[in-house]
C-alpha cells in the first residue's frame, strides 16, 4: 500500500477551446498547467494562492469534477484520470468535498436531515432511515449542533450553523480524502477557530487525509503540514510549513508571505516592498 | 421522530396555503368558477340556449322598470344573460387548465433538459425554439382551425403549440443559473447520477419560477380563448363563451350595456384571481420565501 | 490635542420591529490626519455606525439618543437636506465591494465625475481634468484608457483604485473605509492599504476604517475602537490595545487570529464565557 492516498502528476486544465460552428476556433485559456501534488495518508496538504492562480480548479480536477487535458491522478494506487462516472461512483464516497460559501453548498429547498441523510442512503453507510438518524444525531452532538436544525432549511440557520452542517454532511460519509475549498474565509475569527478546530479534531479521529485550499497563508500554518504555492496555473513552492514560512525561497512565496498583516504593530510593514509587486 | 416531523412539514404547505390572502382571494375565486362550471346546469337559472325574441335585449332585473328574472338581462335573442355567463366560465377553465398544463409540459421538459444537458442538445432545442417562435401566432391559430375544425380542441392546442416556447425559454435560463450553483457540485460530488440531480435537486428551486408562469399562462389562456371566439375561431357560435358575449355585446352596445358589462367583468376578475393565486402559491409553497 | 473632526458622544439606535438595540451609548473621536479602526465580528454594529454617520441608516432603525458632532456641529440635529448636502461635499465613503459599487452601465468617467459636476459645479471639462489628475495619484498607469472603460474591463484592485480616487476627488475632512481591502487578494490588498494611507497624508483627511480583520487594524489605524453586540468593549491607541488589551474579549480575539509565524495560533476560539458575559451586559438596561 503506497504511501499517498492521492497523487497528481503532471495535469493540465483548460477551459474554452474547440470550434465554433462556422468554423472559427474558441480562445483556450490554460488554468492549471504541468501540476503535481501529492497528498500522503493522514497528511494535511494546503493549496494556497491567490485568485485567479488555479486552486479551485486543483481541487475540482483532484476530485474529477472537472475534466483533465493531460496527466495522471490515481487515487488509493488505482489511475482514475479517465474512468466513466459509473465507475467513479463508488469512489466518491471516499473522495469528499467541503465547500466556501455553505448557502451556496447546501440546496436551499432542502430540510437539513435531507441534505445530511441522503448522501448516506445512497452511499449505503447508514442500513435504514432508523441508523442514519442515529448517526446524525451522534455528529451533531459532536458538533454542538442543535436538533431542532434538522427540519429547518438552510436559510433558516446562522453561517457558522451551516459551516459545520457541511462539515458534517461530508464526516457521516467516512471518506478517506476531504478537499476543503476555502471553507473558512468570510469567517469571523472566532468562528474560523471553531471550524478550523473540528476540522483538526475530525481529521484526527478519522484518519483523513485533506487538501485544504486557501488564499490566507496564515490559516494554512495552523492546519497545514505540507503546503503547495500555486500562482497563475503553477507550482512555484511547495513544503514543510515550518520551512517554508521560515525560509520561502521563490518572490511570489515571499510577497505573498510579506503582504500578510499580523495583529501586532509593526511600523515598517506598510513601507516594507517585496521583491515582485506588480502593480493591479 | 423523523416520520413524525415529516408528516407535520406536508400539512405545513396547505396550512401556508390557507393562510395566505391572495390563495385564499384568488384560489377562493377559481374555485367559485369551477362550481359555477361543474354545476351550471343545476346553478343557472334558465337554458342558455334558449331565446325568447319577446324578451329580447331586456336590462338586468335589478333595474328600474326591468323584467324580473333576468338578473343580468338579455341579449337581443332574448337569451338569458346570467346563465350564458355561467355556462361561459366551462370553456374558459377547460382551455386555461388544460392549455397551461401541456404548454407547461412539453415547454418546461424541454427547457430543462436544454438547461442541464448544455452542448449539442441544448443548441439543438434552442434553435428550434427561435425557429418556432418566428411563425406568426394568429396564422397558427387560424391554420389549425382550418384544419382541424372549430371547437375548444382546437383552441387548446393553438394555445399550446404557441406559448410552450415561453416556458421552454426561462425554464432553460433558471436551469442554467441553478446549475451552477454549489449545491450541484455538491451533489455530483456525492455521486448522483445526472438524471437525478435533475429531477431532486434542480428541479424544485425551478418549481417557484414555474408556478408563476402557469398561472400568468391560465390568465392569457382565457384571454387568448376570448379573442378567438371574439372573432369567431372558437367553438360553434351557439355555445356561450365570454368572447363571443363581448362580441356579440360590442354590437349591442347602444340597445344594452349590460350584454357587454357581464362577460367583461368575469374576464377580468378570473384573470385577477388566476394572477392572485400564482402570486400567492408562489410564496406560500416556497420554503425559502416563506417565513 | 488636536480638533476632532468627527465626535460621537453616547450614539444608540434602535431597530423598530422588535425594539432591540442595535448600538448602545457608542462613544468615539477622530482628529484630522489620524486612522481609528472600528472592529468586530460581523453583527457588531461597525457599518451600523457608519452608516448613521452618513444618513443612510435604513428606515426601520431610528437613533435615540446621543450626538454626531462632525466638524463641531450636531448632525442629528440637521434638517434631512442640509446634512445631505454636507455630509455629500465633506464625508466620503470607499465601499467594502468594488464590483458592485461601481455602476457596470456607465464608463469611469462618468461616475468619477459625478461628484465634482454635481457639487463643485464644474464643467465635464474640467471634471475630466480633476478625475485624470486623481487616477494619476492612486498610481493608474494608463488614466485614458481607465476613463474610457466600463467597470468589467478593470480587475478588483484596479476598481478599487477608482473608488479611492473617487472618495478623495471633493477633499473631504472624513472618509470612512468600510471593510475596503476584504474583497482583494492579500498582496493587492497592501498595495491599496498603503495608498490609503498616503493619500491620507497628503490631503490631511480623517479616516474611520472598518474591518473584522485585527491584522489590517493593526498596521494602519493609530486607534482602534473594539465593537461586539453593538456597545464597545476596548478602545484606545492600537499599539497599546494589541499589545497590553484590558479586557478578556480583546486579548480572546487577539489569541483567536492565525499567523503564519505561530503554529499554535488561530485554533483558540473566543471562550463562551467571556461572549455570555458579554451579552448579559449588553442585555442590562
Amino acid at each position: 500500500m503506497s504511501q499517498d492516498i492521492l497523487v497528481a502528476g503532471n495535469i493540465e486544465v483548460a477551459f474554452g477551446g474547440g470550434r465554433r460552428l462556422f468554423g472559427s476556433a474558441r480562445p483556450e485559456v490554460k488554468v492549471l498547467r504541468g501540476v503535481s501534488v501529492r497528498i500522503g495518508r493522514g497528511e494535511t496538504v494546503g493549496i494556497v494562492g491567490e485568485s485567479g492562480s488555479g486552486k479551485t480548479t486543483l481541487g475540482r480536477a483532484l476530485l474529477r469534477l472537472v475534466d483533465v487535458a493531460t496527466g495522471r491522478i490515481v487515487f488509493d494506487g488505482a489511475d482514475i484520470t479517465h474512468i466513466s462516472e459509473t465507475e467513479m461512483r463508488p469512489l466518491r464516497r471516499r473522495m469528499q468535498l467541503i465547500f466556501q460559501d455553505p448557502m451556496a453548498s447546501l440546496n436551499p429547498r432542502h430540510t437539513i436531515r435531507r441534505i445530511v441523510t441522503e448522501p448516506m442512503r445512497f452511499h449505503g453507510v447508514a442500513k435504514d432511515s432508523a441508523d442514519a438518524e442515529t448517526r446524525v444525531l451522534e455528529i451533531f452532538e459532536r458538533f454542538s449542533l442543535a436538533v431542532a436544525c434538522l427540519d429547518r432549511y438552510p436559510h433558516e440557520l446562522s453561517g457558522g450553523q451551516r459551516q459545520r452542517i457541511g462539515i458534517a454532511r461530508v464526516a457521516l460519509l467516512a471518506p478517506d480524502f476531504v478537499l476543503a475549498d476555502e471553507i473558512v474565509s468570510g469567517l469571523d475569527v472566532s468562528t474560523q477557530a471553531q471550524a478550523l478546530n473540528l476540522l483538526k479534531g475530525l481529521s484526527r479521529d478519522l484518519g483523513l487525509s485533506m487538501a485544504f485550499i486557501s488564499h490566507d497563508l496564515s490559516v494554512i500554518r495552523a492546519v497545514c503540514d505540507r503546503v503547495y504555492v500555486l500562482n497563475a496555473g503553477e507550482v512555484v513552492e511547495e513544503g514543510a510549513c515550518e520551512a517554508l514560512f521560515a525560509n520561502p525561497r521563490h518572490p511570489y512565496t515571499r510577497a505573498l508571505i510579506d503582504a500578510i498583516p499580523l495583529p501586532r504593530v509593526d511600523p515598517n510593514w506598510l513601507g516594507r516592498a517585496a521583491a515582485t509587486e506588480i502593480l493591479a | 421522530m423523523a416520520d413524525a416531523s415529516r408528516r407535520a412539514r406536508r400539512w405545513d404547505g396547505l396550512r401556508a396555503c390557507l393562510g395566505d390572502p391572495k390563495v385564499v382571494a384568488g384560489g377562493g375565486f377559481v374555485v367559485l368558477l369551477i362550481i359555477l362550471a361543474l354545476g351550471a346546469p343545476w346553478i343557472a337559472p334558465s337554458d342558455p340556449l334558449e331565446q325568447d325574441i319577446i324578451l329580447g335585449a331586456t336590462p338586468p332585473a335589478w333595474i328600474v322598470g326591468a323584467e324580473p328574472g333576468h338578473w343580468l338581462g338579455t341579449d337581443d335573442l332574448g337569451r338569458d344573460a346570467l346563465s350564458r355567463v355561467i355556462y361561459g366560465s366551462r370553456i374558459a377553465l377547460t382551455v386555461a387548465f388544460v392549455a397551461s398544463t401541456l404548454a407547461a409540459v412539453l415547454g418546461s421538459g424541454l427547457g430543462l433538459i436544454a438547461g442541464w444537458r448544455r452542448g449539442w442538445v441544448d443548441a439543438t432545442i434552442s434553435r428550434f425554439v427561435e425557429i418556432w417562435m418566428a411563425f406568426p401566432p394568429v396564422l397558427l391559430s387560424i391554420l389549425l382551425v382550418a384544419v382541424v375544425g372549430a371547437g375548444v380542441g382546437s383552441v387548446i392546442a393553438a394555445i399550446t403549440l404557441i406559448d410552450w416556447t415561453r416556458f421552454c425559454r426561462v425554464v432553460r435560463a433558471e436551469t442554467m443559473t441553478q446549475a451552477s450553483a454549489d449545491y450541484v457540485t455538491a451533489a455530483r460530488a456525492i455521486g448522483f447520477s445526472r438524471s437525478r440531480i435533475l429531477a431532486r435537486e434542480i428541479f424544485p428551486n425551478v418549481l417557484p419560477v414555474l408556478i408563476a408562469l402557469v398561472s400568468l399562462e391560465m390568465g392569457i389562456a382565457v384571454i387568448v380563448e376570448a379573442i378567438l371566439s371574439f372573432v369567431g375561431l372558437s367553438v360553434s357560435s351557439d355555445t356561450p363563451t365570454w368572447g363571443g358575449m363581448i362580441a356579440q355585446g360590442r354590437q349591442l352596445m347602444h340597445q344594452g350595456w349590460w350584454i357587454l358589462a357581464a362577460p367583461l367583468t368575469m374576464l377580468f376578475l378570473t384573470v385577477l384571481a388566476f394572477n392572485l393565486l400564482g402570486e400567492g402559491l408562489r410564496r406560500a409553497l416556497d420554503p425559502v420565501m416563506r417565513r | 490635542m488636536s480638533l476632532a473632526v468627527l465626535a460621537i458622544s453616547g450614539l444608540g439606535v434602535v431597530s423598530d420591529r422588535d425594539a432591540t438595540p442595535i448600538l448602545r451609548d457608542i462613544s468615539l473621536r477622530v482628529a484630522s490626519g489620524e486612522t481609528l479602526g472600528l472592529v468586530g465580528e460581523s453583527g457588531a454594529g461597525k457599518s451600523t455606525i457608519g452608516k448613521a454617520i452618513l444618513g443612510i441608516l435604513p428606515r426601520t432603525v431610528q437613533v435615540t439618543s446621543g450626538e454626531i458632532r462632525f466638524e463641531g456641529r450636531d448632525l442629528l440635529t440637521f434638517p434631512a437636506a442640509a446634512r445631505r448636502r454636507l455630509i455629500s461635499e465633506r464625508v466620503a465613503l470607499i465601499p467594502q465591494d468594488p464590483m458592485t459599487a461601481l455602476n457596470p452601465g456607465r464608463r469611469i468617467e462618468g461616475q468619477l465625475t459625478d461628484g465634482l459636476r454635481l457639487w463643485r459645479g464644474l464643467d465635464a471639462q474640467a471634471a475630466r481634468h480633476i478625475a485624470l489628475r486623481l487616477l494619476a495619484e492612486v498610481h493608474i498607469r494608463d488614466p485614458e484608457r481607465v476613463l474610457r472603460s466600463f467597470p468589467h474591463q478593470l480587475s478588483g484592485g484596479m476598481r478599487q483604485r477608482v473608488l479611492i480616487a473617487a472618495a478623495f476627488a471633493l477633499e473631504p475632512t472624513l472618509i470612512i473605509a468600510d471593510e475596503p481591502t476584504t474583497a482583494l487578494d492579500v498582496t493587492v490588498q497592501k498595495q491599496i492599504l498603503r495608498l490609503i494611507r498616503n493619500m491620507q497624508h497628503a490631503h490631511g483627511t480623517a479616516v474611520i476604517f472598518v474591518s473584522h480583520d485585527l491584522g489590517v487594524v493593526a498596521q494602519i489605524c493609530d486607534h482602534v475602537t473594539l465593537l461586539y453586540a453593538g456597545r464597545i468593549v476596548e478602545q484606545g491607541a492600537t499599539a497599546e490595545m494589541l499589545e497590553a488589551p484590558k479586557h478578556a474579549y480583546t486579548r480572546a480575539l487577539i489569541e483567536a487570529c492565525p499567523r503564519y509565524d505561530r503554529p499554535d495560533a488561530g485554533l483558540r476560539p473566543v471562550p463562551e464565557e467571556i461572549l455570555a458575559q458579554l451579552r448579559a451586559e449588553a442585555a442590562a438596561p
